[in-house]
């Protein structure tokens, strides 16, 4: 069966959130949690720092769909330590 | 569009007088248009012209048989180190910055200082920083060092040179203010000097590094375009960002690009980037520069031709290549991935011109900019305060009744305490050529042949293997003794560099200083700069350590006035070979301990407790004269250490600073350290003779100048008491090195302290306010 | 524990004049900047090397390979997470593949674990803050090229200078490293014990240098070729590099 392939052109911004995986020691996020506790941000449970980038793209959303995950996978986080999220924006 | 109106606001807000104003217009013959007015401006603030300060900076011994770069005349100074080997240092303060914003200010001081010494054709091989801040208990002063320390460490580090030395003292002064002093020292060949000059009509004029942004602009409204809300948003005044990678890859590439031959010129872009590196390098050379603003690298649209020229944007150099050798710029840039731009060309009409679009938009005449700034000769006036300070009655003082916890004070002091918390966030072994680490009296560093920057393919030296040179390096200045004496303070600080160079087996080469003080336009506080000056001047004199170069940073002050009066000053020094290398703290059980030096200066009416640290502490009080400086009992001590040394007589050399004999018998017993928790405490036991008339507090923690502690093996002892008394150098037996406490006996008294607590106390102090 | 006089066991071998010389590429990344310590090491112990620019696609003919510490492009995003797609590390993996020795020091640890040739990363310091000091090393497995010519029991004395050198890997990789013998070195008191307190950065078990499961790739976060002649501090670094010469010898 033929599937039409739509080739869509568009400009699009993704913004990809990283954070380290929960097993592994985050000492930045704790400090951070102890200076929220010690300046009186009551009910502050838990902090986790991470990293935050954004992509400016132009492209065909498919195709950069998929580029962009192993650009994850493979570069932009260390899946060792880190886990990602990716967030499509048009 | 057209340009602002210049108006007596106008000419306010650039912090330029009627009277300058008028001597633009008469140097021009015409009104200066808003570009140009920025570049006077900047060229003639205090900064870049020295116009308060230059007639007093004239006093400064500047030549010796070793100088080859003299202060004033470029960048840095260069010194010979024999063997066709030179070293270029200088001294920088990023003062205001950092009080805005600690990390970066710290950072771009470090990096400015850095760029000072490769424009001069030398690699950077190390750093050392001298820092002042308020009291610790504050939690903004603690956050300003935490983020000072950091920048400092970040840029260093990462750059890749070691940091090796430094000071820190906390005083309520510095509130609100603190001194960031960054010094860095590199080492080249004699033939490998760079010069800032624009030389050869016709040759271009190339712009590298990272396109120029809005940092360090004030995002005044009239140096605006349009405004647009997205050009609103830009306006804002960007502060300056540090890029220590950025500043390795351009080093590296600007070093080999000097060994091709195609530089006929090199300056880096410090304080307002272009206008002062094109500028100053048409002056040097008594030529004139054209630059097309169109084609230098920018980091957003829009940017005005005044925000380009004085943008302070980070690790950009200027670079005048030989006509034909383009080429080599564009290779070695491309290998670096370092941006490029070819910008202008070098005239012979004198005049600096900036073109935008094509159109003139500043024509300046270069000499008259770098070189005719106005020379202003302030008033000085004694201060009033002096009468205070120097009415204290020491007799109103009861004299101590608790050696003990004097002593633990003083070692926890911040001031005295252990910088560890601070040089272990310095990388200090990268180079490998660190061969006394921090917390020593001074630095001692290696030259070797792969210190030095890349030869030139035709050098005749290309195969001459240098000697490995040993170089030490102290940076020094008691704030307190320049506020209750100048002149006395600014002798002190040079003595005690040279001091601290001669424990290390080094002798003196040649200083830089930084001059941290407050308003010239207060009288008072002029006196105190010229005063300094003064005693700053006949100490480099005396000890043969021209001052190859410095910096001058002005209206430092506090909510309540102005800041400590503080010439930070930094020693180069020669070891002539690495069996002279000494370190501050005992060596080996049944060692005896000298005392070098009279232990109390009978002149002084203070005891050596004027100014002192036990009377801060101990009294709160910063009163009195600090102790006198004697140059001569100075040189004569320091030349008789150096020939023991040589002599191998030496284990162990510690001079008395801040809280004396005892606080400094306290760290020769205490800071020896092989790695992390394992220091090697040492103990001591000391018998000290006292005079009817000695204060027991003096004598132990007075800070008579002239004194040095060593440590030296019971077979030298009477070698060097007859050399001592051949010479006139008092010295006497106070103790041998031993036990597992430090005890001091003064008549029938013993005080006794345990090692472990003792270093306990100076080592964490300031770990435990920090990291609490 | 026996702690061997180090210099003069050191310039012993050294006596033992072998007259080949063995051949040691040091990788160059934009921002290393311990590759001159690295060259200095090796030609401190009478051997050759030579820098490979980080655009090189081939390694030339190389005995062993060490990739140095610094701040390789400026550590952004992550440290050593761009250097280790640079044209050079395909060789390097090919070398590495091939059994080529191959020693990371510092950021050449990070790059390593970032290319995929050791287990585990790195991440900041449990303090925050850069540490530079000295640190006592115990040798963990000493039957391997890096380890071999170190003496039983021997602490070794080197200087750490890094802001991300905490070791990680999780429970089941770190079971296999064990099961192993892939934990090279790990943090000891002057005494020689493994403790949380001469930990300088937080690292998993202590763990200062592993290798791979083949036994021919190491790093460690201290930096060995700086501890390579007592003028500057320590020459226990030496240790390291004798193991590697000794091995590439015994293949000979």
């Amino acid at each position: 069966m033929m599937v039409p392939v739509r080739f869509e052109w568009q400009i699009m911004k993704v913004k990809i959130i990283i954070t380290p995986k929960k097993a592994v020691l985050d000492p930045q996020g704790q400090a951070v949690l102890n200076a929220l506790e010690h300046m009186g941000y009551d009910g502050v449970k838990d902090v986790h720092v991470g990293r935050f980038l954004e992509l400016e793209l132009s492209g065909d959303k498919a195709s950069m769909e998929s580029r962009i995950e192993e650009a994850c996978h493979r570069f932009l986080s260390n899946p060792v330590i880190e886990d990602y999220r990716v967030e499509w924006e048009e | 569009m057209s340009d602002p109106k210049i108006t007596p606001e106008l000419i306010r807000q650039h912090n330029l007088t009627d009277e300058e104003y008028q001597l633009i217009l008469k140097q021009l013959g015409r009104e200066p248009n808003i570009t140009e007015l920025g570049i006077f401006s900047v060229m003639w603030s205090e900064h870049c012209s020295y116009k308060n300060t230059r007639s007093l900076l004239k006093g400064f011994p500047t030549r010796s048989s070793n100088v080859l770069v003299p202060a004033g005349e470029e960048n840095a100074g260069v010194i010979d180190i024999g063997d066709g080997l030179a070293v270029a240092f200088k001294i920088e303060s990023h003062n205001h910055p950092s009080a805005v914003e600690p990390f970066q200010g710290a950072t771009t001081g470090v990096g400015g200082i850095i760029r000072d010494i490769f424009t001069m054709g030398a690699r950077p091989i190390c750093a050392v920083n001298s820092l002042r801040f308020g009291k610790l208990d504050s939690p903004e002063v603690r956050r300003l060092f935490r983020g000072v320390v950091a920048g400092i460490g970040h840029y260093g580090n990462c750059f890749g040179i070691p940091t090796v030395a430094g000071e820190v003292y906390f005083d309520e002064s510095y509130e609100g203010n603190p001194l960031v002093n960054a010094f860095s020292l590199g080492v080249l060949r004699h033939e490998q000097i760079a010069r800032g000059a624009a030389q050869g009509i016709g040759n271009p004029v190339f712009y590298v590094g990272p396109a120029t942004g809005r940092d360090g602009l004030a995002g005044a409204a009239f140096a605006s375009q349009d405004l647009t809300e997205e050009s609103a948003e830009q306006q804002r005044g960007a502060v300056q960002v540090g890029d220590p990678f950025m500043e390795k890859l351009c080093m590296e590439a600007c070093l080999e690009l000097l060994a091709t031959g195609a530089v006929a010129g090199i300056q880096d872009m410090g304080a307002a980037g272009l206008t002062c590196s094109t500028c100053e390098t048409a002056a040097r050379g008594g030529t004139g520069i054209e630059i097309e603003l169109d084609k230098v690298p920018q980091r957003g649209p829009g940017m005005s031709p005044y925000e380009i020229m004085l943008s302070e944007s980070q690790e950009r150099m200027l670079i005048i290549v030989h006509k034909g050798r383009e080429d080599d710029v564009k290779r070695i840039f491309d290998k670096w991935d370092l941006p490029w731009a070819e910008i202008g060309f070098v005239t012979d009409t004198g005049q600096m011109v900036v073109k935008h679009h094509g159109e003139v938009v500043a024509d300046l005449p270069a000499a008259k900019l770098a070189d005719e700034a106005p020379i202003y000769h302030r008033e000085a006036i004694e201060p009033e305060y002096l009468k205070e300070t120097r009415g204290l009655d020491l007799h109103s003082i009861q004299d101590t009744t608790d050696v003990e916890g004097d002593l633990h004070a003083l070692m926890a002091w911040p001031t005295i305490a252990s910088k560890n918390w601070v040089y272990r966030q310095y990388d200090y072994t990268v180079r490998n050529g660190t061969m006394v680490h921090p917390g020593s009296d001074a630095a001692v560093i290696r030259v070797k042949p792969d210190s030095l920057p890349v030869l030139s393919e035709d050098s005749p030296n290309r195969d001459v293997i240098p000697p490995e040179k040993y170089l030490a390096m102290s940076v020094d200045g008691n704030g307190a003794y320049v506020y209750l004496d100048p002149y006395e303070g600014g002798k002190i600080a040079v003595a005690e560099a040279a001091r601290n160079l001669a424990c290390s087996g080094a002798v003196p080469l040649g200083t830089t200083d930084n001059l941290n003080f407050g308003n010239p336009h207060n009288p008072e506080l002029f006196w105190q700069l010229k005063e300094a000056v003064r005693g700053l001047a006949d100490a480099c004199t005396y000890f043969e350590a021209p001052v190859t170069g410095g910096n001058v940073s002005l209206y430092n002050q506090n909510p309540k006035g102005a800041i400590d009066p503080t010439p930070t000053v930094a020693m180069v020094g020669l070891i002539e070979d690495p069996s002279h290398i000494t370190t501050q703290w005992f060596k080996n059980e049944g060692d005896v301990i000298l005392l070098i030096g009279e232990s109390l200066d009978s002149d002084d009416p203070y005891q050596g407790l004027g100014g002192s640290a036990y009377l801060k502490v101990r009294h709160g009080l910063k009163k009195g004269l600090p102790p006198r400086c004697d140059l001569t009992v100075e040189k004569n001590i320091h030349n008789a250490l150096r020939g023991w040394i040589a002599q191998g007589a030496i284990q162990s050399a510690h001079d008395c600073s801040e809280g004396g004999l005892a606080v400094a018998l306290g760290e020769c017993c205490i800071s020896g350290e092989s790695a992390r928790h394992t220091p090697h405490l040492i103990g001591a036991e000391i018998q000290l003779k006292r005079a009817e008339q000695d204060r027991l507090d003096a004598l132990l923690f007075g800070e008579t100048q002239g004194r040095i502690i060593i440590s030296v093996p019971s077979v030298f002892v009477g070698k060097i008491t007859g050399q001592a008394e051949v010479m006139n150098i008092p010295v006497e037996k106070i103790g041998t090195v031993g036990g597992k406490t430090l005890s001091i006996v003064v008549d029938k008294h013993q005080f006794d302290w345990d090692l472990s607590k003792l270093h306990d106390a100076w080592f964490n102090s300031i770990d435990q306010i920090m990291e609490s | 524990m026996t702690q061997v006089d180090t210099e003069t066991e050191l310039s012993t071998i050294s006596d033992q004049g072998n007259a080949s010389k063995f051949s040691f590429g040091v990788l160059q990344f934009p921002g290393s900047n311990s590759d001159q310590d690295c060259v200095n090491a090796i030609e401190v112990l009478g051997h050759e090397a030579h820098y490979v620019w980080h655009k090189e696609e081939s390694l030339g003919h190389l005995d062993a390979v060490l990739v140095p510490g610094g701040f390789s492009y400026g550590d952004y995003l992550r440290a050593g997470a761009i250097a280790r797609f640079s044209p050079v590390m395909r060789a390097l993996a090919d070398f590495a593949e091939n059994g080529g020795l191959v020693l990371g020091v510092c950021n050449g640890f990070q790059i390593l674990c970032e290319a995929g040739l050791l287990p585990g990363a790195l991440i900041l310091n449990r303090s925050l803050q850069f540490r530079s000091e000295f640190v006592h090393l115990s040798t963990v497995n000493s039957d391997t090229p890096f380890t071999k010519a170190i003496p039983a029991d021997q602490l070794m004395r080197v200087p750490i200078a890094h802001g991300e050198g905490c070791y990680f890997a999780d429970g089941s990789t770190l079971n296999e490293m064990e099961s192993h013998g892939q934990i090279l070195w790990k943090y000891a008191t002057a005494q020689g014990d493994v403790e949380d307190h001469a930990n300088p950065n937080g690292s998993v078990h202590g763990i200062a240098g592993v290798c791979n499961k083949a036994g021919n790739v190491a790093a460690l976060m201290p930096h060995p070729e700086r501890a390579c002649q007592e003028a500057i501090g320590s020459a226990d670094g030496q240790w390291i590099f004798r193991s590697l010469i000794e091995h590439l010898k015994d293949a000979k």
